[in-house]
């Protein structure tokens, strides 16, 4: 099959370097760089992050934007939100910035809801019931 | 939404798994914004709240059973399967499962081909037929070394595949989604579709396993 995204070909065609170390490519094109161990635990998804799936793909279901404005937010973030942002943070973030970008709500609108969520108690559980 | 882990007393989910720890602290950051912007676009007419829930109940409702299911119609029928190799996307929605605007392609292991799937740039995966992709499926270390030695990758999950075996990894992307149609197990030949689903594992389709055997 001709695939030109298939991983082999692309591996054996590419330098084995850190992406870090390699002008050609951005961080997240780490296909073919060195790591550790593939680490083998899992965990379930917590409702908040079911939800934070679920707004993206509706965002992309409504024409707000596309897996590609998700994608540009989460490259742009960087390495270092890589490493020290689970997968939904970064996702929430990404969410959040594309829907400013497209101007669904601004900023103080932002910030203001969030103090509102925030003032609702301390677990998710009680900041997520507005009512 | 009275809870949203109700068994975390013992930090075990109901499927055995932990939970994060950020779930059994107090409230994130992060947790904060997904509720405002979750508000904010109800608020906004951009969404329902009852389309959000629906989106997260038709979420937890895709599992790998529907990619075993395909697999295992795969199995036992061969014009099936050939239209499953052929266009996968069509086949999947033959059997009423959606995969979405992204073409799926199966591809079939067999005595000389063993197939794993990965996505170096990002979280690709087929989760319309297997639920969301695992924690380890979008870790540095298997989205980097699955294409630089993808039999080394392969021994940590567990498979130590012959050296005859060629192995073929295919990296995903936004609009291309693959699905490994894991070798139908040996001693099987009397097994209906339904019972043949149940051998067929979420990593037999990632390609990072392969079928349980009766």
């Amino acid at each position: 099959m001709a695939d030109p995204h298939d991983g082999t070909e692309q591996g054996s065609a590419r330098p084995f370097a850190p992406a870090s170390s390699d002008p050609s490519r951005r961080w997240h094109d780490m296909g073919g760089t060195l790591a550790g161990p593939v680490p083998g635990d899992e965990h379930d998804f917590a409702l908040w992050e079911k939800r934070v799936d679920a707004l993206v793909i509706l965002s992309g279901l409504k024409g707000v934007f596309t897996v590609d404005g998700l994608r540009r937010v989460l490259e742009d973030m960087g390495e270092e939100a890589f490493e020290t942002m689970t997968y939904y943070e970064r996702w929430v973030a990404a969410l959040n910035q594309n829907h400013l970008e497209q101007g669904t709500y601004t900023v103080a609108e932002l910030g203001a809801k969030m103090e509102e969520v925030r003032a609702r108690g301390e677990t998710y559980a009680d900041a997520a019931d507005a009512s | 939404m009275p809870h949203d882990h109700p068994d975390h007393d013992d930090h075990l989910s109901p499927s055995g798994h932990p939970y994060r720890p950020d779930q059994d602290t107090g409230l994130s950051y992060w947790q904060v914004m997904e509720i405002a912007t979750r508000e904010l676009m109800i608020e906004k007419g951009v969404v329902t709240a009852g389309e959000v829930a629906a989106q997260v109940e038709a979420m937890d409702a895709r599992s790998p059973a529907q990619g075993a299911a395909v697999v295992a119609r795969a199995w036992t029928d061969p014009d099936f399967r050939e239209r499953l190799l052929a266009d996968g996307s069509a086949a999947c929605a033959e059997m009423g499962f959606d995969v979405g605007p992204m073409r799926l392609i199966a591809v079939e292991n067999d005595a000389a081909t063993h197939n794993v799937v990965v996505c170096t740039l990002c979280s690709c995966y087929p989760r319309n037929l297997l639920g969301l992709p695992p924690d380890w499926y979008k870790s540095r270390a298997y989205r980097s070394r699955t294409v630089r030695e993808p039999r080394k990758v392969l021994a940590e999950f567990g498979l130590d595949l012959p050296e005859d075996v060629t192995v073929r990894v295919h990296d995903s992307t936004a609009d291309m989604r693959y699905l490994v149609v894991p070798a139908r197990p040996a001693g099987t030949e009397g097994m209906d579709e339904v019972a043949l689903a149940d051998l067929v594992t979420r990593d037999s389709m990632i390609g990072v396993g392969i079928a349980k055997t009766p």
